[in-house]
């Protein structure tokens, strides 16, 4: 009995052992044996937060080839063949660990002192993805408490936030414990330090599909994200997540529209706001929505507002509209004015995006005579590029824009610049 | 003189627009500035340059070979976090020396080949070294290492019928994949999966019976694609997903126009390079993820509308972020953004990025440049180097069908 105690204790303090300065040295030597059991008490804890390098880091580390207890084991070197090829300058502890760990994994070995190896390999590198799975065969071989592992798991995700191994391995033991109540504040306590922290939102989605009676709070936790930062796409994500699993009917729908719509009024520039709103029209039946966004886009443009996702927003609504009436001409007109203002003016990165738009919509709509075409030119030849003035527009008659890109042949910089022209002679370039 | 803005129009691609912060200034209006300030001092500093060099930018292309070829062999201590993605490392290497049209000596070619073959699992698959267990990003790595060395003893090295074993037991009924035994399930793991049995040959469609709708719940509202239903849209995930819908014969069931609009919408206005998601950072390694998009979008309408198409992102822009921001001139290598080290995982996806973009238009002539920056051409499903790829397609193609179980 005394001896079941003792296996408990020390199994506990592994799992727990190696976050805790003094303790974990304490538990690493008395795994070890009473010879190196040196813990220096005195040594404050710098921080609250865990140091997962204590156990292999401290000056009075003992390898494992110098540890009477594994005198049994042979450790087995790596074996890379006779070519050097990317080879690592591993430190001593981490060709040490990693010798034991081969040859217990070799040997099939599920036991304390084979958790507390796992357990210093993984410190040295939690992205080593055998050493988990063997993690998971020994706890579930010894029967390690659920719980404690849960906790280990936790400090290792704190320290390294960014790994897929450390979130699948608590989904696993999540899994198994079928107990996901830590699981949110867990994930927001790490949202706090990155708040778009790509694996903790998956692995929080994870929790809120399989214990949906969670879900109810979420919308409250991404309101807060998106108050704080409007411009967290993760947030909006999560958000559209929330939305998407509730079956919304229109009210909902219709109250996300109007919420987006007070964002879109405070941040007209915020691409992850009008891309929400964009999600809300995969929700629009007979195009009620697209209505009310029209509305909402064109009194925002009439004010004089041209954010480029405002704009954008404007072509996409009419490119889908697919009714004929005549009101529709000067819907497409200005559609393609749009896709010519961003081309030239505000959004000159994406020209020949908004050159195929354009150019989609004049043929969707069979719209080939208008002003404002965009022409893409690769090269040009000419003398000195500077000599070409950067917008020329014949003020009279009926003519297209075009925006050419000109480069100098004979100069060897290979500049180039772009240009706008608009004026008759360009009124049949057949392109 | 010209002012900053005249001389930045004058001698960059296209004009650039920083971000207007509307006046509410968050933690990624804040960051998003620091980024910006630090590349407009880049900007200026090239355009001052430029104004006497006719050469520049200057692609410091021995430099990087340089560094590729130090780290080919032996890496510091700091690379053991990568010590479960040697395969990777192999690939990177070969990959970034392959678009720089380096070639490697037969015995250095003979060394990779054997140390991949050490990482090969006898299970089938490969693993991230050598005594580990066998997970498919390093399978990928390693069957794309061993195409980019291309000999007939490289070629020969991948088990095919164990590699179909390997697949068929990470497989899950709704067709998704697994990265490995009790691993995550994404986007990812369907590609790689995908990738490496059309790459040998062994693609069947039982293999891949619904991955392609499960693949596709993965398009996001936004037009990108998330690591699993339901997750933001993000540059890695959306390569892995639209790339492995091509590879499963199921482009049609993708929203190509809202991927275009999405993906077109992650080209920074500013420094010309590509973020992975809305409203995140520039990164040199999205240079790939994302840009590689483009070039079979535009195959893809070309196909569907008989018309001509164009490539539709500033491929002239992404060039100059790359090769004024993101190399290291010093020691070699790229980088992911200024102020960061280089890395071997960054210099062989801004290269490839960097490939992608010089051979937007057919005849090279959009080459930021001297034309002799040019890199070899780039495949933008595989990331292999396109005659690399051809010869190992065309290998795999003359081998023997394996038997199924």
């Amino acid at each position: 009995m005394e001896s079941l105690i003792k296996h408990y204790n020390s199994l506990k303090q592994i799992i727990f052992g190696i976050f805790k300065r003094t303790v974990g040295q304490f538990i690493l030597y008395k795994v070890s044996g009473a010879v190196f059991n040196m813990v220096d008490q005195n040594q404050e804890h710098k921080s609250d937060s865990p140091d997962l390098y204590d156990s292999a880091d401290n000056f009075n580390y003992v390898l494992y080839r110098d540890r009477p207890e594994w005198k049994d084991v042979q450790p087995i070197a790596q074996d890379d063949g006779p070519a050097r090829v990317v080879q690592i300058a591993y430190s001593t502890k981490f060709s040490d660990v990693y010798d034991y760990f081969r040859a217990v994994l070799k040997s099939g070995e599920k036991s304390l002192r084979a958790l507390s190896l796992v357990t210093d390999a993984i410190t040295l590198n939690p992205a080593n993805y055998t050493v988990w799975i063997y993690r998971l065969e020994i706890v579930k071989h010894l029967k390690v408490d659920l719980n404690n592992e849960l906790e280990y798991i936790s400090n290792v995700i704190r320290e390294f936030t960014k790994n897929y191994q450390v979130w699948q391995y608590r989904k696993t033991i999540v899994e198994m414990l079928n107990d996901p109540s830590g699981e949110l504040e867990f994930t927001a306590d790490i949202l706090d330090m990155d708040s778009k922290n790509y694996h903790a939102w998956q692995y929080r989605q994870w929790v809120l599909t399989t214990f949906s009676e969670l879900m109810q709070y979420e919308l409250n936790f991404v309101d807060n994200l998106i108050s704080q930062d409007m411009r967290n796409n993760s947030a909006w994500n999560q958000r559209y997540f929330v939305i998407n699993n509730s079956d919304p009917d229109s009210d909902v729908i219709n109250k996300e529209l109007e919420y987006t719509f007070g964002k879109i009024r405070i941040l007209s520039k915020n691409e992850s706001a009008w891309n929400y709103l964009r999600g809300l029209l995969l929700y629009s039946e007979n195009g009620v929505l697209e209505d009310k966004v029209r509305d909402f886009c064109s009194n925002l443009y009439n004010k004089g507002n041209r954010s480029v996702h405002l704009m954008s927003c404007l072509i996409d609504l009419t490119d889908a509209d697919e009714s004929t009436d005549p009101e529709n001409v000067e819907k497409i007109k200005f559609a393609l004015k749009l896709c010519f203002d961003l081309a030239s003016d505000y959004d000159p990165i994406r020209r020949y995006y908004w050159a195929y738009i354009s150019k989609d919509i004049e043929l969707k709509f069979n719209f080939k005579e208008h002003d404002t075409k965009i022409l893409l030119l690769h090269t040009m030849s000419s003398s000195a590029l500077e000599k070409i003035p950067d917008v020329g527009i014949d003020d009279k008659g009926r003519y297209k824009y075009i925006l050419i890109k000109v480069t100098d042949q004979n100069d060897s910089s290979n500049q180039s610049k772009y240009v706008v022209r608009g004026g008759q002679r360009f009124d049949f370039h057949g392109n | 003189m010209l002012s900053r803005q005249k001389e930045m129009k004058k001698y960059l691609a296209v004009t650039r627009h920083k971000l207007d912060n509307e006046s509410v200034e968050t933690n990624t209006s804040e960051s998003q500035n620091e980024v910006e300030k630090k590349i407009e001092k880049l900007f200026e500093l090239f355009c001052s340059k430029a104004k006497c060099d006719p050469e520049v930018p200057i692609f410091y292309k021995q430099n990087h070979i340089n560094y590729i070829k130090n780290h080919m062999f032996t890496l510091p201590e700091n690379y053991e976090c990568l010590d479960s993605s040697r395969p990777w490392l192999c690939y990177w290497l070969c990959q970034s020396l392959a678009l720089l049209n380096c070639k490697l000596s037969v015995s250095e070619k003979s060394n990779v080949v054997s140390f991949l073959s050490k990482c090969q699992h006898e299970t089938g698959g490969f693993c991230g070294g050598p005594n580990q267990m066998p997970h498919l990003a390093p399978t990928y790595a390693a069957v794309c290492a061993l195409c980019l060395i291309g000999t007939e003893e490289a070629y020969a090295v991948i088990n095919r019928e164990n590699l179909y074993k390997f697949l068929i037991s990470l497989r899950l009924p709704n067709g998704s994949f697994r990265m490995h035994k009790y691993g995550e399930c994404d986007v990812r793991a369907v590609y790689c999966s995908a990738t490496v049995a059309r790459l040998t040959n062994i693609y069947t469609d039982s293999l891949f019976k619904s991955s392609a709708q499960w693949v596709i719940r993965c398009q996001t509202y936004e037009g990108g694609f998330g690591g699993v239903p339901g997750v933001e849209a993000h540059g890695g995930y959306t390569f892995c997903g639209f790339s492995a819908l091509l590879l499963l014969k199921s482009i049609h069931m993708c929203d190509t126009k809202s991927l275009l609009r999405w993906v077109a919408n992650k080209q920074m206005s500013f420094e010309g390079g590509f973020q992975g998601r809305t409203n995140k950072l520039v990164d040199g390694c999205y240079s790939f993820w994302q840009a590689a998009i483009f070039p079979i979008i535009s195959e893809l309408l070309e196909s569907e509308t008989q018309r001509p198409m164009w490539s539709m992102y500033d491929y002239q822009a992404l060039q100059e972020y790359v090769l004024i921001c993101c190399q290291n001139r010093y020691s070699g290598g790229l980088i992911d953004k200024p102020g960061k080290p280089p890395d071997v995982y960054h210099t062989c996806y801004v290269l490839s990025g960097l490939s992608i973009a010089q051979h937007a238009v057919d005849d090279s002539s959009c080459v930021i440049g001297k034309p002799e920056n040019i890199l070899n051409k780039n495949n933008p499903i595989y990331n292999i180097e396109e005659s690399c790829l051809q010869k190992a397609l065309q290998y795999f193609s003359m081998t023997e069908p394996i038997s199924y179980f």
